[in-house]
Parts: C-alpha cells; sequence; structure tokens
C-alpha cells in the first residue's frame, strides 16, 4: 500500500463473503438473498452445490482449497479457488452487480478476505465490500467458548446478524450481544428471525462501514482513559469478565480485543505508510482486520484503507468536503495485541 | 527508448482491424483462418474480412484450445464442444453436475478437460478420469506419447491415460502452479505459478528449474521453433530463457529484450524464424527479433491489454485481440 495508488474503487465489482458457523443460517440468507426481488443480480460463489433451491446460472460451486504463498508465511494464504472462480465470472462481467462468497462453518475468514488483496487480478476488477457473519442466538456463547473459528468470525465482520432470535429470551440476547462486543464492537448488530432483514443492511456496506468507524463510539467503548480495571492475560477462565457502563453489559475476551486511533491533527503520509507497514510485517499475525480513514497534511481527499494480518490495501476515497471535519481514525482488532506500541507509533504520525 | 516507439520500423498500417465486441481470451488459426475466442459464448471466424459468429457456450468460455484442425473449448455450462474449419459444432461432453469446465486440452484423436480436481480423458478407447490433490490449474499432452500433465497446488501430475495401471507420477514444488507447458522436443515442462515465477522440471531426472524476477503473474509463454527458447509475459520486458542445450536454463540468465514501461500481457514465438510477438498492456504490439533484439511496430499503444495472439503455421499472419474487444490480423 502506498499513497499512490492510483485505481479508483468505484468500478469494482463489489464481493460480500458471507461467514457463520454450521447451522447458524447462512443458506437462509443467501436463498433470502437470491429470492427477494430486489432488481439486483448476484453471482454466487457456495461451499455446497446443491443446498441453494434458486436456479441461477450463476451460482458457481468452490472447493475451498486454501493455499499457502510460497513465502511460506500462513498470514500469507490465499484462496486459490476463488482466484480461478474470479477470474471465470469476469468473462460474464455485466451479468451481475454484486459477488456473494460463502463459505464452510469452520472456516477462517482471513484467506478470502486476503485473496481480494494478494492476487493482483483479482484485486484489480474486485473489491470486498463487507464480511458478514450469521450467529446462531441460542448457540453462539458455546461456540465462542469451543470454537475458535466461531470466535474468528465475530472478529472478522464488518456485518453481524444475530439469528434465531426467537429461540431464546430478551436477556440472553443482551448477554450476546455483549459478548460479540467484546469480540468485535465496530461491527455493525442485527437482531433477526429466520435471517429476515433488508438486504441494504448487509449488501453495498463499504462506504457506510468505514464511515461508522468515525461516528459511532459505542458508549462501553474506552479510548485508552478511565479504562483502569484488569484486564491482563494471567485469568484462566473461559468466559471473558463482565463489568457494567452505563447499564450496558461490557465483556472483555481473553485473547481477542480492538482498539480504536484518532487523531484531529492531519498525518504526515511519509511517516504514516513506512510505520504501517513495518507494523503488520512485524505483527500482522496477532491483527486479525485493521481499517480506518486518515487525513494526511496538504492532502484533499480522504484516504481509506483496510488490512488483514500481512497485507494492506489503500486508496484516496473522495474529498474531504466543506465543513466535514477532517479526523483521522484507524480500528484494530485482533488477538492479544501490543496496543501500547501501536498508539505510540500512531501517534508519532502526526505531521 | 520512448514508449511509443516512434523511430521503430512500423508495419502497423498492415493491420486489417476486426470488431470482436467483447473480451478476447484467446486466438487460433484453422488453416490461414484466424478464430477469436470470446469471453462469453462466442467464437469468432475470420475468413479474410469475412466474419462468423458462432454461439458455442451458454455462458463463459473458460477455456480453449486448437491443434490446428478444430478448436476445443470448456465453459462454465458444463459443456466441452468441438468446432471445425466450417463452424460446425458438436458436444463432445457435459458435466451431470453442471460444474465449470476449467481447462481443456488437446492431441491427435483425443481430448482432455478438468473440472476441479476431476481431470476427464476421451480417446478412442473410451474415456478414463483421475483425480488430483487439488484443482487442475492447468493441462497439455506432451508433444509425443500419450500422456498428460496437469498442474495443481504443490506440483504437477504426469498421467498415462491408456495405461490404468501405471500409477501416475508427481512432480512436487510447492506453491500453487497454473498454466502448464511442455517443450515441443518433450524433454522438459514448465509452468506458470500463483506467484510471478515460472518453474521447470527436466523430465529425464526431475530437476528443478526456477525462473524468476518477474513483476506480475506470468499468463502466456511460447516456445521458439526448435524448442530452443521460451518467451513469456509478466515483465515489462519480454523475457526469454535459453532451452537450446541440456540443461535448458539452468545456470544461465534469460534474454531481456523489449524494454517498456508497460508489462507484456501475451507473447507468441513466430513458428519458423527467431522472431517473438510481444503483446503489452497498453496495447502496444511489437515483433522482436530475439538474436538482437531488433523491433518492428505491429500497433501502436491503444486502449486496453493485447490478451490474445497466436500465428498461422506458416508465419505469415499474427493476429491479436485485446481486453476490450479490439482485434486485427496482420499479414506479412
Amino acid at each position: 500500500m502506498s499513497e499512490k495508488t492510483s485505481d479508483k474503487v468505484s468500478d469494482k465489482i463489489p464481493v460480500t463473503v458471507l461467514t457463520g458457523y454450521l447451522g447458524a443460517g447462512k443458506t437462509t440468507l443467501l436463498n433470502r438473498i437470491l429470492s427477494e426481488p430486489h432488481g439486483q443480480k448476484f453471482a454466487v460463489i457456495v461451499n455446497e452445490f446443491g443446498e441453494i433451491g434458486i436456479d441461477n446460472d450463476l451460482v458457481v460451486g468452490a472447493d475451498e482449497e486454501v493455499f499457502e504463498m510460497n513465502n511460506g508465511c500462513i498470514c500469507c494464504t490465499v484462496r486459490g479457488d476463488l482466484i480461478r472462480i474470479i477470474d471465470g465470472l469476469m468473462r460474464r462481467k455485466g451479468k451481475f452487480d454484486a459477488i456473494i462468497v460463502e463459505t464452510t462453518g469452520l472456516a477462517d475468514p482471513a484467506p478470502v478476505a486476503q485473496t481480494f488483496f494478494v492476487d493482483e487480478n483479482v484485486g484489480k476488477r474486485a473489491k470486498l465490500d463487507a464480511v458478514v457473519t450469521v450467529a446462531d442466538a441460542k448457540w453462539l456463547k458455546d461456540r465462542l467458548r469451543d470454537a475458535p473459528e466461531a470466535k474468528n468470525q465475530i472478529a472478522f465482520a464488518d456485518v453481524i446478524l444475530i439469528n434465531k432470535t426467537d429461540l431464546v429470551s430478551d436477556a440472553d440476547l443482551r448477554e450476546i450481544e455483549a459478548r460479540i462486543r467484546g469480540i468485535n464492537p465496530y461491527a455493525r448488530l442485527h437482531r433477526t428471525e429466520r435471517c429476515a432483514i433488508p438486504l441494504a443492511e448487509i449488501l453495498g456496506r463499504n462506504a457506510f462501514d468505514l464511515d461508522r468507524i468515525l461516528d459511532i463510539e459505542p458508549s462501553f467503548l474506552e479510548e485508552g482513559n478511565g479504562h483502569d480495571h484488569d484486564h491482563g492475560h494471567d485469568h484462566h477462565h473461559d468466559h471473558g469478565h463482565g463489568h457494567d457502563h452505563g447499564g450496558l453489559k461490557h465483556y472483555h475476551d481473553e485473547h481477542m480485543q480492538s482498539f480504536s486511533l484518532k487523531t484531529e491533527k492531519p498525518l504526515n503520509a511519509d511517516k504514516f505508510f513506512p510505520w504501517i507497514q513495518n507494523l503488520v510485517a512485524q505483527e500482522g499475525q496477532k491483527i486479525l482486520r485493521c481499517k480506518g480513514i486518515l487525513s494526511f497534511k496538504d492532502d484533499p481527499e480522504r484516504f481509506v484503507f483496510q488490512g488483514v494480518h500481512m497485507i494492506l490495501d489503500g486508496d484516496h476515497q473522495r474529498a474531504w468536503k466543506d465543513g466535514e471535519t477532517r479526523v483521522s481514525r484507524a480500528v484494530f482488532i485482533g488477538r492479544d495485541m501490543p496496543e501500547e506500541m501501536i498508539r505510540k507509533g500512531f501517534a508519532e504520525c502526526v505531521a | 527508448m520512448s514508449d511509443t516507439r516512434t523511430d521503430t520500423a512500423s508495419i502497423a498500417d498492415r493491420v486489417r482491424p476486426v470488431a470482436a465486441g467483447g473480451t478476447v481470451v484467446a486466438v487460433h488459426f484453422l488453416g490461414d483462418d484466424p478464430v477469436f475466442v470470446l469471453g462469453e459464448e462466442t467464437l469468432l471466424f475470420w475468413r479474410d474480412g469475412a466474419e462468423q459468429r458462432i454461439a458455442v457456450h451458454g455462458g463463459a468460455i473458460l477455456g480453449s484450445t486448437s491443434d490446428g484442425t478444430c478448436i476445443v473449448t470448456g465453459g462454465d455450462d458444463g459443456k466441452v464442444m468441438a468446432t471445425n474449419p466450417a463452424g460446425e459444432s458438436e458436444t463432445l461432453a457435459t458435466d451431470p453436475k453442471r460444474r465449470w469446465i476449467d481447462h481443456v486440452a488437446i492431441t491427435n484423436d483425443s481430448v482432455a478437460w478438468s473440472c476441479g480436481k476431476q481431470v476427464f480423458v476421451r480417446s478412442a478407447k473410451g474415456e478414463r478420469s483421475l483425480d488430483v490433490p487439488s484443482s487442475a490449474g492447468g493441462l497439455t499432452f506432451a508433444p509425443k506419447g500419450f500422456r498428460l500433465a496437469i498442474a495443481h497446488y504443490n506440483g504437477a501430475t504426469l498421467w498415462f491415460p491408456n495405461a490404468p495401471d501405471a500409477k501416475p507420477e508427481t512432480l512436487e514444488w510447492k506453491g500453487s502452479h497454473l498454466d502448464v507447458t511442455f517443450s515441443p522436443d518433450g524433454r522438459f515442462l514448465v509452468t506458470a505459478m500463483q506467484e510471478p515465477t515460472l518453474h521447470g522440471w527436466r523430465l529425464v531426472d526431475a530437476k528443478h528449474m526456477r525462473m524468476s524476477g518477474y513483476s506480475g503473474k506470468v499468463r502466456s509463454t511460447s516456445w521458439g521453433p526448435g524448442a530452443k527458447w521460451l518467451a513469456t509475459s509478466g515483465a515489462s520486458q519480454l523475457v526469454v530463457w535459453p532451452f537450446a542445450g541440456k540443461d535448458g536454463p539452468m545456470g544461465k540468465n534469460p534474454k531481456v529484450l523489449s524494454p517498456s514501461e508497460h508489462r507484456i500481457s501475451a507473447v507468441a514465438a513466430h513458428p519458423k524464424q527467431e522472431v517473438c510477438a510481444a503483446g503489452f498492456e497498453d496495447g502496444m504490439l511489437l515483433l522482436t527479433r530475439v538474436e538482437d533484439g531488433a523491433e518492428v511496430l505491429a500497433r501502436a499503444p491503444k486502449g486496453s491489454p493485447i490478451t490474445a495472439l497466436a500465428w498461422n503455421g506458416a508465419g505469415n499472419r499474427l493476429a491479436f485481440g485485446t481486453e476490450d474487444g479490439d482485434a486485427g490480423v496482420i499479414a506479412l
């Protein structure tokens, strides 16, 4: 990633990645997307051919082949089948408006996301719009305890559907939401029954979700001050611990954390890019996702970036509007991240 | 040297334009007539100015090949089709699950195709299939004998489909292998990888050859006459690897010709002379003499990348196609 990247993101086909643990309701959501009259046409890459009850010649079966790139780094895995399929789909460009990729319940979302950044050909034609995770309201709590994949899927998500809400009480729902927030406070949460949700809430999210990190400050999300309770990693209970902030239950997950960085002073691009590139090269294994909107000194345009592990992607998004507060904000979600070091490094990038 | 090649001898005025109207993914000659393979549905026959469009697939055309007598294509409609010089198509196979036909290969009277990890060969002796460890990245028959090479993750498999008892041999090398090609003398096998590099094996002893230094994925390769060299895309120069000696390119540097600001996207070696046609991402087309790098401009930079390039067997016609649907034929 550098400031000089040229392609504008707008004419790329948006890709929505659909994750969720086994039985959470991914197929229900897919069938909804494909059957509702919304006037949009989707190419859908599914992991289990035949589960989809819709006859559509743009439904493609995938094999979920995760390939290591030959530098041997486990962070740089890609979905080989996805590269092949997207290359094939692009021969029919114009026949669909967006691509949806369904992953298996046990899949790690990282290789899917990384494919869009690592493969030049895919990255030139398609862009990751959002990772949408379907969670089972009744069973998510158990899965967060015993299935690392389920936790990864929550941590990776831009949008989370808490599905099957009719099977649990209100109190249970609030508990589930607090658990999710403990892992990923930045995703949009929706409560659904049988995945009933307006499609605009899950598709075409990219710009909105990036804007969201500027605007929304959940009341339980501290900015690094007044945060004096212990959350060291020496305790080995498996359910995190809770406390209250203004009536909202707040959990800290033992290993997954997230935090946001913010400054109203313009950043120095010549300091920021080397810093973040070095950061993900060193600590990328711990950083599941990062994303941000940046204001550089003497730059009339907003710069947006996102990353998965060691891979970064960024571009100028649009001009800052008159009267818009030029604030830079970045969020990080990961495991056992060196938060203080990252905060310090970011602060030093101020112009 | 400027990218517009203003001082270079030019034959660009000899291009006879063909309005393909859609991305040209390949071009093959049947006799002296080029057949342009479009990304969707259509084969475009061009017979000295007369166009004929034939819809062979109900969707994307994912793979194509030719032995000079017919064009074999595989599509996302699950069909393997053969089309003859008269423009008549025949369905060779239909995948029962309507899976995508990713790759096709042809030799003598046999045709091979792959759907994901499954590879099929149809010959006079019937149809056989083989499962490889991961989805096939490419298929090609050996120049002599009846042996199929299949590129996949972590290597390539060599299979004798007519010897069902013979265990397929696997050549290993870590990483994802895509396109695969035998040297025309049958001594070497070369794959293009997901990473910007080629990998090769000398077949007699499976000795490895790494051919790296590219800035992009190598998506096009072409063997020079007598299998003396292999020209490749993927760099902003024409990279030509020496294969004349018994060690191939082992321990040798490639020739680096025709430098440009843009990457080469397609190559086609002349069938008889030491000349290679090189198509660039900015739409420029050069004919480059491999011995000394002398150039002739065949098409000035224009529009989108050259995505298809081929000579006829006599080497007096060159056909090209581009990503945004321009195409042309040059008579030499």
